[in-house]
């Protein structure tokens, strides 16, 4: 379907039907009971899931298929971001051109560094490229501020231009970002005895554009271009003795996942219209490179779940206290509940990096093809159980021959 | 690309989904849209949420720690626990222990890093998922303003924790946001008659400044103020925010011509440039025929623990500090310390005070909705929390108030015995025109009570 | 001119700490190949060794005084530190003061055990495995590592004097025959300068004349051979391990008087050790030093005013400024060899 092999299909629906059922995938828990804290189907974190996918997705392009490694991603994501608001506050609050922005200005500056930065390859491509990001971020953080906001950001104010839309609101507030009128904030519940299910337009939004990115991020894994940036990660000395120039296909896979990253950082702003420059600091970078080794480098569905995982590490572990550990132990005799909770108070709440760290080291000792070596581990098991034969071990790392 | 079966695929799929949506029975807005009664999170059952949004991780994690004990505090002594605290010597008598509006009050947590996208992320969480009303705490600008804003769209009210720079109740200042705590301004208008009357007023002043926003309207704070005086400005300096080691701005400092070094920096950043500066030995230089002196604008007790010995008769000013002995601040250390063992620090204060004026305005409102609780706010004077009597001004939404000029113990008693207070600023020294240039630029809109 | 001196010698000072880091962090990378994002935490350990010692030696005997109330009207507790009941107040004063080069003698065996367990238990089980799972299972360990100091120190900076007789500065200016107070210079920084020289001094020489030292070398050029001749290279590479950590954790030790230690400080050193060592050249020493010092320089320089001046904030950028030309100029750093971690 679609120009997918069956198996690409299948993948394809799996993404489509956790993106479009997350807010009751993501709910499972009814609102009144102790493990409520562990839902995450509220629009804020299903937004960054699908937002922090697509960029992971974008990086995969680069790193999975052509093994070069970029440290600097997040330049590409913030300057989309920037791009985004200034366009909400020059143009009007509609989101598309607001994105549309973000890609090309993000396509453009990754034009600008994957050209320089792929002169060298290894480490030193890295370094360069985080060379670049860091540059971007002290200078957007400090003498940028007129462009950037500097430490606070850059956000929306009552006096911006917005020259196809209005200023202020008739109730005197900023306008809040729109697709033609269907307010990205808008939500419908779905109340089901003790479960309650929230449905954000600007959730659907992401969804579909994660989606569609999907679906192109598999197509240009299947493609010859695909299959061109794989042998320069095989080896690009053979690739240059059969008489082919690599560079024009990396500079294509950087722009293209460079305009990703844009497209997250468009996306980002235009659910929450504020871009800070953090988002460009070297830890966001290495956040999407461990989103990407964490999931599986260099498969399809690998760095959706990796985002997925570290999003939901920061935002429900963080948000656990004390007092909440005290409920859940309840059922414990004091003195045993005081101990319980002592034990358990270090790894979550302000212990939820150490928590990370620790869920780092375990994936990546136990499992090192990442989550997704996991999830074909568990479906090994039973498919063994099925049929008395081995299982054939191929997973979304080896390339299939479609086309 | 065959093209075939995708579209009826997609139709199926659409037909699927909208056969999902038209089901009439299971989508119930109205139970929400009653509960809700006009605006954002209001409070159903007996039981009323807050949101406190403080750093966990983080270089001001311990200063975020100890907001969120102060909010602890509060929380009890709202639900009539412990000794009540500063409920005694509020002015206003309108809370009674009982929660509020005689809910019970509950709370989440959650971690802001100090990074304005993850405060905002962290925010939202407790506004969508966990029902919050009102958000409340930070340790910087950056993430104050980035929250404020965030609270204004959705309609909530936002009661800012630690935050010093001008633009949080100027160029950035929101309707549903609020600032109990003091500003750049007032440190220059409280610091400079104290400075003038300890160093004199022919003095060369150079300047290290943190590049970002705070570190620039404390600059011009500072600058404007002891200008006004007679001191020279005879440089300044920015310095990166990830600088560690300040060494090569502080070397060039002597040979300036300046015979007074301001450090424009906080937490991390003034740790480092302290102790790099008493390193070179700069307080044992004399320059002019003056003995050469360092100032740091906002002191703050947890960093000065940072510096050591360094601080020991270093100027600043602070918002307030646990040895005051006005009875509100004395009511306060002392439920304080009884819970936890030591003093609170100025965060904890002002934490602890914007929850409780928060509850006491929700009061007074009689009701939970952000206009009316923005309504009770504004202008509303009130004493017995610490600073003296004390005004939150409609028109920008800043507490006027006194202001502390401390400088650092030279023979401290114990552990937190840093800081001593030298003059108590009265609250119209430090008070400014709404439209003053150093706040100009922003608009506060109107209340926003959300859906 | 003094100003420029003054400049060199800050360069200097901090040239030293980024080339002992980086010395360390090439170590790792030239003989085992592995690229360590738990470095920076080695330096950190290394801080709070001279901490925890600076705490040990001052746990105090408490005892209650009536005459004074603490901040709640209870009465005041005074703490004495043991070392001063036992060895009286002039000697045991004299060791508190001191705690910070005495820390020095206990981080060397600590930091090398850290780091031989390190090796054992987790990296010798790397170094088949792509350089992305390193990166991950490193940094995973640099979180954990520092989310433990954080637990048990907090998240604050700790100060940690250097001993009396260092506190203050010299006027370097006045000795060379310039006015007095245009060169001053820091007595603890001139310390560490020269302690880092002394290192770097020895752990070059150790690689050079030792028998040990020569098999290391040769395992870096060339392990499969050096293997094949019988030689247990993996059990040398531990040693190096160990050393790495223990030149990393010296490097700790010696900055705490500089600016208080924190759990972040090696998060803070990271990025930039890992510049240095590429600017300098992967694998290579030589560079990784001399790019230390080089970039520390520089890194000066960009801050004075003047320069400032001309060219708005290039004090942010310059260290990545120049690692950039040098990268593009020179494809493998300073120093660098062909071939290592290209690929």
């Amino acid at each position: 379907m679609l120009g997918l092999t069956r198996k690409d299909t299948t993948i394809l629906l799996i993404v489509t039907v956790l993106a479009l059922g997350a807010p009751f995938l993501l709910n499972p828990f009814p609102i009144s009971s102790p493990l409520a804290q562990f839902n995450a189907g509220y629009p804020d974190l299903m937004q960054r899931f699908v937002i922090f996918g697509i960029f992971a997705i974008g990086f995969n392009i680069l790193f999975g298929l052509t093994g070069y490694l970029s440290f600097g991603h997040a330049a590409f994501l913030g300057v989309g971001s920037y791009a985004g608001v200034w366009m909400f506050k020059l143009l009007g609050m509609n989101v598309i051109p607001a994105i549309l922005a973000s890609m090309i200005v993000a396509g453009l500056f990754s034009v600008l560094i994957g050209y320089i930065s792929l002169r060298r390859s290894g480490i030193y491509f890295s370094i360069l490229t985080l060379a670049f990001a860091q540059m971007s971020f002290s200078l957007a953080y400090s003498v940028l501020t007129p462009i950037t906001g500097g430490e606070t950001g850059l956000q929306l104010s009552l006096n911006d231009p917005r020259i196809l839309g209005q200023s202020v609101t008739p109730d005197g507030n900023i306008p809040v970002p729109s697709l033609f009128g269907l307010e990205m904030g808008e939500n419908t519940r779905l109340v089901i005895s003790n479960w309650v299910f929230t449905f954000n337009v600007g959730y659907y939004f992401c969804a579909v554009i994660l989606i569609l990115a999907f679906y192109l991020s598999i197509r240009i894994f299947r493609s010859p271009f695909g299959l061109m940036l794989r042998a320069i990660k095989t080896n690009q000395t053979r690739l240059n003795y059969t008489g082919l120039n690599p560079k024009p296909y990396t500079l294509a896979a950087f722009v293209i996942s460079g305009m990703y990253a844009g497209l997250a950082g468009g996306l980002m702003v235009a659910m929450d219209p504020l871009a800070g420059a953090e988002r460009m600091f070297w830890t966001a970078s290495g956040e999407v490179v461990l989103m990407a080794i964490l999931g599986g480098a260099g498969t399809l569905i690998g760095p959706i779940l990796g985002a997925g995982f570290i999003k939901y590490m920061e935002n429900i572990v963080s948000k656990i206290n004390e007092t909440i550990l005290h409920n859940w132990f309840a059922f414990l005799p004091d003195g045993l509940e005081d101990i319980v909770v002592s034990m358990v108070y270090p790894f979550i709440g302000k212990g939820w990096h150490l928590t990370l760290g620790i869920l780092f080291m375990l994936v990546v000792i136990f499992l090192p093809g990442g989550l997704v070596e996991g999830g074909q581990r568990i479906g090994r098991i039973f498919r063994r159980k099925k049929k008395k034969e081995t299982g054939d071990g191929s997973g979304a790392t080896t390339v299939n021959p479609a086309e | 690309m065959s093209k075939k079966i995708t579209r009826r695929g997609v139709l199926a799929v659409t037909a699927g989904a909208g056969a999902a949506l038209a089901m009439p029975t299971i989508f119930d807005g109205s139970v929400w849209a009653d509960g809700h009664s006009g605006f954002t999170n209001a409070p159903q059952g007996d039981t009323v949420t807050l949101g406190f949004n403080v750093p966990q991780t983080g270089p001001y994690a311990d200063e975020g720690a100890d907001e969120l004990r102060a909010y602890e505090l509060a929380v009890e002594h709202l639900n009539g626990g412990g000794d009540g605290g500063m409920m005694s010597t509020f002015s206003s008598k309108k809370l009674q222990g009982n929660g509020i509006l005689g809910k019970k009050v509950e709370y989440v947590t959650g971690d802001t890093q100090t990074k304005s996208d993850a405060a905002r992320a962290s925010a939202k969480s407790m506004i969508e998922k966990d029902g919050a009303v009102m958000v409340t705490g930070g340790s910087s600008s950056g993430v104050a303003v980035a929250v404020q804003a965030l609270c204004q769209e959705a309609g909530i009210i936002f009661m800012a924790g630690l935050t010093h720079s001008n633009d949080t109740t100027g160029k950035d200042k929101r309707a549903n946001g609020f600032r109990h705590f003091f500003n750049s301004y007032m440190s220059g208008a409280a610091l400079a008659p104290v400075l003038a009357a300890n160093y004199g007023t022919d003095r060369k002043a150079y300047h290290l400044t943190a590049d970002y926003n705070w570190g620039y309207t404390t600059e011009e704070a500072v600058r404007s103020s002891t200008e006004a005086m007679g001191w020279e400005t005879v440089n300044a300096v920015k310095t990166p925010l990830a600088s560690t080691d300040f060494s090569s701005y502080i070397a060039p400092v002597l040979n300036s011509g300046a015979d007074v070094l301001v450090l424009n920096h906080y937490g991390g950043n003034m740790v480092n440039s302290l102790t790099n500066a008493v390193q070179f030995g700069l307080r044992d230089k004399s320059i002019n025929n003056k003995n050469f002196e360092i100032i740091v604008p906002l002191y703050s007790r947890l960093m000065a623990k940072g510096a050591g010995a360094n601080v020991k008769g270093i100027f600043g000013s602070t918002n307030w500090h646990w040895s005051l002995q006005d009875e509100g601040s004395k009511a306060f250390v002392k439920s304080f310390g009884t819970k936890y063992g030591f003093p609170p620090s100025q965060a904890a204060h002002t934490c602890y005070v914007q929850a409780m004026l928060y509850a006491d305005a929700v009061e007074r409102a009689g009701s939970f909705n952000p206009c009316a609780v923005v309504e009770a706010l504004e202008g509303f004077e009130f004493d017995g929390m610490g600073n003296g009597p004390t005004l939150y001004r409609a028109e920008d939404h800043q507490c006027f108030k006194d202001v502390l000029v401390v400088k650092g113990k030279e023979n401290p008693d114990s552990e937190f015995d840093l800081l001593e207070i030298v003059e108590v600023t009265p609250a119209e020294k430090v008070t400014y025109a709404a439209d003053h240039p150093q706040f100009a630029g922003g608009q506060l809109g109107t209340c926003n009570p959300g859906a | 001119m003094d100003a420029f001196i003054l400049q060199i010698l800050n360069g200097l000072d901090k040239g030293s700490a980024y080339a002992l880091i980086a010395l360390g962090l090439t170590l790792i990378f030239g003989t085992l190949g592995v690229v360590n994002f738990a470095h920076g935490a080695l330096f950190m350990i290394g801080a709070f060794v001279a901490v925890t010692v600076s705490r040990i030696l001052s746990i105090s005997m408490v005892v209650e005084d009536p005459t004074k109330t603490d901040f709640l009207g209870n009465p005041a507790k005074i703490s004495t530190p043991y070392v001063e009941e036992w060895f009286g107040p002039t000697i045991g004063a004299g060791i508190l003061d001191w705690a910070v080069p005495i820390s020095i003698i206990i981080a060397i065996p600590i930091m090398i055990v850290i780091g031989v367990i390190m090796e054992r238990g987790l990296i010798q089980h790397f170094y088949k495995r792509p350089h992305a799972d390193q990166i991950l299972v490193t940094f995973g360990l640099a979180i954990v590592l520092q989310e433990v100091i954080k637990y048990f120190y907090g998240a604050n900076p700790i100060p940690t004097p250097a001993p009396a007789a260092f506190i203050g500065s010299f006027d370097f200016g006045a000795m060379i025959g310039f006015d007095p107070n245009t060169i001053i210079y820091p007595y603890w920084r001139l310390v560490y300068f020269a302690f880092s020289a002394i290192i770097i001094a020895v752990v070059f020489a150790f690689l050079q004349f030792t028998t040990f030292g020569m098999v290391v070398r040769a395992g870096m050029a060339d392990r499969e051979t050096v293997g094949l001749l019988g030689i247990n290279i993996d059990k040398r590479f531990t040693m190096m391990f160990g050393l790495a950590a223990a030149v990393a954790g010296l490097a700790g030790v010696m900055y705490a008087p500089i600016n208080s230690p924190n759990y972040h400080m090696g998060m803070d050193f990271l990025v930039l050790s890992f510049i240095v060592v590429v600017v300098g050249g992967m694998g290579s020493l030589g560079g990784a030093v001399l790019a230390g010092f080089l970039l520390g320089i520089l890194e000066s320089f960009a801050s004075m005013s003047a320069v400032i001046e001309l060219i708005p904030g290039i004090n942010q950028v310059i260290i990545y400024l120049v690692a950039i030309i040098i990268l593009l100029t020179r494809p493998r750093g300073l120093l660098g060899r062909k071939g290592v971690m290209e690929d």
